[in-house]
């Protein structure tokens, strides 16, 4: 084994030793492609729940995969047994599995050796955070919120690990990563108000748990006693964390091969695909940059691909969409692939701004069980949840019953009025990190709110 | 509907004969991959080491849980097979309980110094934990089994089976999909998972168990001929199981599929639905969905506590003491049921992952609500209503991780709604509605954190007029208010027309956890919902 770096905590695999590792399942291999893919490291993770810490998790695992080919038959087997004998086993099951599938008439070979651009996706701060750490966050939100007489349930994760791609063609990709994410929902003891707040980085110092505290505990008090309003389209200004909530939908449906099959938002009607075609606001412009300090993504895809930044949407007209190797190739295209990683244009304008250049509006703080209705339109369901506000001559009035939509990101991005400074989001359902997406708060009409809900 | 008579006299058979029919003599195969069992002596001596050392670092209370689980998937593409990967994982997680607060460490390497170093992780950090602690943890009591062994019946173990066979099963019934004429693109798989799992508990139990489950599915999308429409049918009238490749062979995937594809195709030529009003009558291939989302998920302790608040929600259903015995969540033909012993249901185990043996209990009991679903740590939260009824304090067995790496949780086991006493079926509901839709399958969801509005789509939707089917229905939508809806049941199919839908990945938790659970239900109508159209023009 290779030195380990002091700084590193124990679990993420080093560069030497994925190298050796990577070397030595390929040496065992006998398929005429082989691909290993590795991935260890730490997640540690704490909950809060009514004021208290309830629960947590320090976990360690590290997962190979051993893909094998013959002709254009391909098989794939993964394991986290690391004994020679435990890999050469997965490494027989995968070349016996690959013989006994059928010829793949869309296979693509194994890649060759590639260079890639180093990714600031790494933090060591965020590999260091230690229980004793997330419990001094946690206490930063929970003790102003029983100062409050209110009730903070929350939860914290970060994540450490180490990703390496060798195939027998002489590719080898390695890199780390890290992320971070805090988020919060305070309570009324009596579930009559509710308030949110979040964040998620590469670096958890990014991340500030007593700011965090104190906006939810605000947004809490704020959102006491919520009047019905009736649903309908309403102005909206949405935070951040709402724009990322939607935005993300748009980049889960830019897959070119099912626009031109004729199955996505993104088919021209009559045959082919939308690049070209303006869809949204010109004012709108979507990347996605795995080299952004504030949205880092690995520097490679599962294949070993060097990613790059791409631009989805250019002031309102698609520039790209995702074009995997096969489907590239047979349309005579670059390929295009997917990263975990999303920043849309904005402007200069706060949200109080927004608020104060609104008539009659709704502010949404986030949104909440976001579901597919319509794939033709990416027409969506889902609800906005702990914070939502109606705003009245350019001032948040009072709270209001949560609401139900049925709504595309695509409409409300043509609907758009104005755009505020992007920032990073925590805009997962979950809380985890997930999706990298900075995204500006915005304001938009003509929001189809549908149903009133009694949730609070 | 073939299923439901045979699942309908084995749920009775599993109430009367009580758990113990369900103990299975241990059995193990050794096929070409597998490690060696776990109830070799080995695992019990590195469990014991686990729990030692959690114990003299200052642990009150510890668990640990070692598991191997073995997945396999095959994916296909129209005439290609996407995917074919076989996937195991390895390892073990230690709980203990230190001064009332909860540690958890986890690690892949089962050696003798990392169960001693895991379990000294946990304590750390529970210690850590108790740094903010107001209401130290206690834990209802239990009877430990010292050694259990179960063992979920399955008649062909998924991975003795060749993969050559499951390949040209879905290739067989992706050609017989695209056969149909409109029918352009379909997508079939197959998903298996063995998993074996040990848990000792520092109370002294000790059980392994295997468990099975088994998903074969397909997707079948219609495209119109001037790229203006398409709509696809997802084949949700077979539901994931418990059980062995028999499910597979059973659903007859390649005769479905010609169905699947013809309706996908009736689809594009449907009638867009007119907002308003209408009687419901859900088939039971869509109404589990329902039960879960409206029913399975409010009556969670833990949500109704204010513990899943930050994510999957609180519930409408709360305070407990507000609702027990009072609150009327349906009409008396409503009877909710909890269990973990349905034959072929995903929920089915021995001993939960605390080693409570699971019981059968009503949530609800003629309309009202009766109890919630709950672990060791909750189940003294209603101390006092188990009281009123002259019943012991305990946990009904609801707990369960999704594997050796997250800590275990409340989780719902099957919450299924019981037929009713008039045999009647999904044809005899349709027969006495006079306006109104029948919908099968379950398709587009979404519930707000409180469980009180909703929105469910379908995969089928049919106009029903004067008793009976008139035509196919498109962009079909209904949005309800949970006790709204479920008292505005009015008519409930009888035990022959009970079927078992069920999910594979269930969410809930932070980190969020996949469980899988059945939900058994009948073909049931409700009356004058709000039905929206959710087809617009982009």
């Amino acid at each position: 084994m290779s030195p380990r770096s002091l700084f590193d905590p124990p679990g993420i695999i080093s560069r030497d030793d994925a190298e050796s590792l990577t070397k030595r399942i390929l040496g065992m291999a006998k398929a005429e492609q082989s691909r290993v893919t590795i991935i260890g490291g730490v997640r540690g993770n704490t909950r809060f729940a009514v004021n208290q810490i309830s629960t947590g998790g320090d976990n360690t695992n590290t997962t190979v995969t051993i893909r094998s080919t013959f002709g254009s038959k391909s098989a794939s087997t993964t394991t986290n047994k690391l004994d020679d004998v435990s890999l050469q086993a997965a490494v027989g099951l995968s070349e016996r599995l690959a013989k006994l599938a059928p010829d793949d008439p869309e296979a693509m070979p194994e890649l060759g050796a590639q260079s890639y651009q180093e990714s600031p996706s790494w933090n060591a701060v965020t590999a260091n955070l230690d229980p004793a750490g997330r419990a001094a966050a946690v206490r930063a939100v929970t003790e102003p919120s029983r100062a409050a007489k209110l009730a903070a349930t929350g939860y914290i994760e970060s994540d450490a690990s180490a990703h390496a791609i060798a195939t027998n063609k002489g590719l080898f990709a390695y890199a780390r990563e890290t992320s971070s994410s805090m988020t919060t929902t305070v309570r009324a003891p009596d579930g009559s108000a509710s308030g949110w707040a979040g964040a998620s980085h590469t670096d958890w110092s990014r991340i500030d748990p007593e700011a965090l505290g104190a906006r939810a505990i605000e947004k809490a008090r704020a959102s006491a006693n919520p009047v019905a309003i009736e649903p309908g389209r309403y102005t909206v200004v949405l935070e951040p964390t709402a724009v990322g909530n939607l935005l993300q939908l748009i980049a889960f449906s830019l897959n070119a091969r099912n626009a031109d099959e004729g199955r996505s938002f993104f088919t021209k009607q009559g045959g082919g695909n939308k690049i070209g075609l303006k869809v949204v606001d010109e004012r709108v412009t979507v990347v996605s940059d795995p080299f952004d300090p504030d949205a880092a993504a690995l520097p490679f895809t599962p294949e070993g691909e060097p990613a790059k930044k791409t631009t989805w949407i250019e002031n309102g007209i698609v520039r790209n969409l995702a074009y995997d190797r096969y489907w590239a190739q047979k349309q005579g295209k670059e390929p295009t692939p997917l990263v975990g990683t999303l920043r849309m244009s904005g402007g200069t304008q706060s949200i109080e701004d927004l608020i104060a250049s609104t008539q009659r509006g709704i502010l949404v703080t986030r949104f909440w069980y976001i579901r597919p209705v319509d794939p033709r339109t990416i027409l969506f369901t889902g609800l906005t949840r702990d914070g939502t506000f109606l705003i009245e001559d350019g001032k948040i009035t009072k709270a209001v019953k949560n609401l139900r939509y049925n709504e595309s990101p695509v409409f409300m991005l043509n609907n758009l009025d104005a755009m505020g400074v992007p920032v990073r989001v925590s805009a997962s359902e979950d809380g985890s990190p997930g999706f990298a997406i900075v995204v500006p708060p915005i304001k938009a009409h003509d929001f189809n709110f549908t149903s009133l809900s009694d949730a609070v | 509907m073939a299923h439901s008579r045979r699942e309908f006299l084995q749920l009775s058979s599993a109430a009367a004969l009580g758990l113990a029919a369900y103990r299975i003599p241990p059995y193990y195969r050794i096929p070409e991959r597998d490690a060696p069992p776990l109830n070799d002596p080995k695992f019990k001596e590195l469990a014991m080491r686990a729990l030692d050392a959690a114990k003299s670092a200052g642990a009150e209370y510890s668990d640990v849980r070692i598991s191997q689980n073995r997945n396999q998937a095959i994916q296909a593409r129209e005439h290609r097979v996407q995917a074919l990967n076989d996937s195991e994982t390895f390892g073990f997680g230690v709980r203990v309980l230190v001064r009332g607060a909860w540690g958890f460490a986890a690690s892949r390497d089962l050696s003798p110094d990392e169960m001693v170093r895991v379990a000294r992780q946990a304590v750390a950090q529970a210690e850590a934990n108790r740094a903010v602690l107001e209401r130290p943890v206690v834990l209802a009591p239990v009877t430990p089994t010292a050694n259990g062994t179960w063992r979920i019946p399955v008649e062909s173990d998924p991975f003795d089976v060749p993969v050559e066979e499951k390949v040209a099963l879905l290739l067989d019934a992706n050609a017989a999909a695209l056969n149909v004429k409109g029918a352009k693109f379909v997508t079939s798989a197959m998903f298996f998972l063995r998993e074996e799992k040990t848990l000792a508990t520092s109370d002294g139990t000790y059980v392994v168990q295997t468990i099975f489950r088994a998903q074969p599915r397909m997707n079948v999308t219609a495209v119109a001929p001037d790229f203006s429409d398409f709509q696809s049918i997802q084949s949700n009238d077979i539901a994931p199981r418990g059980l062995g490749y028999e499910h597979v062979r059973d659903s007859k995937l390649v005769e479905n599929a010609t169905r699947w594809a013809t309706e996908a195709v009736e689809k594009l030529s449907a009638k867009s639905v007119e907002v308003g009003r209408y009687d419901l009558v859900l088939h039971p291939t869509h109404l589990w969905l329902t039960v879960h989302e409206s029913i399975a998920h409010p009556t969670e302790l833990d949500r109704a506590m204010g513990y899943e608040a930050n994510y999957a929600g609180t519930s409408f259903v709360s305070p407990p003491e507000k609702m027990l015995g009072k609150f009327r969540y349906g009409p008396d033909i409503m009877n909710i049921q909890g269990d973990r012993v349905q034959q072929g249901s995903l929920s089915a185990c021995g001993w939960d992952d605390e080693g409570v043996v699971p019981e059968t209990f009503l949530i609800i009991k003629k309309g009202i609500v009766n109890d919630y679903q709950t672990t060791r740590e909750q189940a003294p939260w209603l101390d006092w209503w188990y009281k009123k009824q002259g019943k012991g304090t305990h946990s009904h067995g609801c707990s369960y991780s999704q594997s050796w790496e997250d800590i275990q949780f409340q989780r719902m086991p099957n919450v299924s709604l019981l037929p009713g006493e008039k045999e009647q079926s999904y044809e005899d509901i349709i027969a006495a509605t006079d306006r109104g839709i029948a919908i099968m399958g379950d398709g587009s969801f979404s519930i707000d954190q409180q469980r009180y509005n909703a929105q469910f789509g379908g995969q089928l939707f049919y106009e029903i007029k004067g008793g009976k089917i008139v035509g196919m229905l498109k962009d079909v939508a209904y949005q309800m208010r949970t006790p709204d809806f479920w008292n505005s049941m009015d008519m409930i199919g009888g035990k022959k027309s009970y079927f078992m839908g069920g999910a594979f990945n269930d969410g809930k938790g932070q980190p969020s956890q996949s469980n899988a659970v059945s939900h058994g239900c009948v073909p049931s109508r409700f009356r004058n919902i709000n039905v929206i159209n959710t087809g617009r023009k982009a």
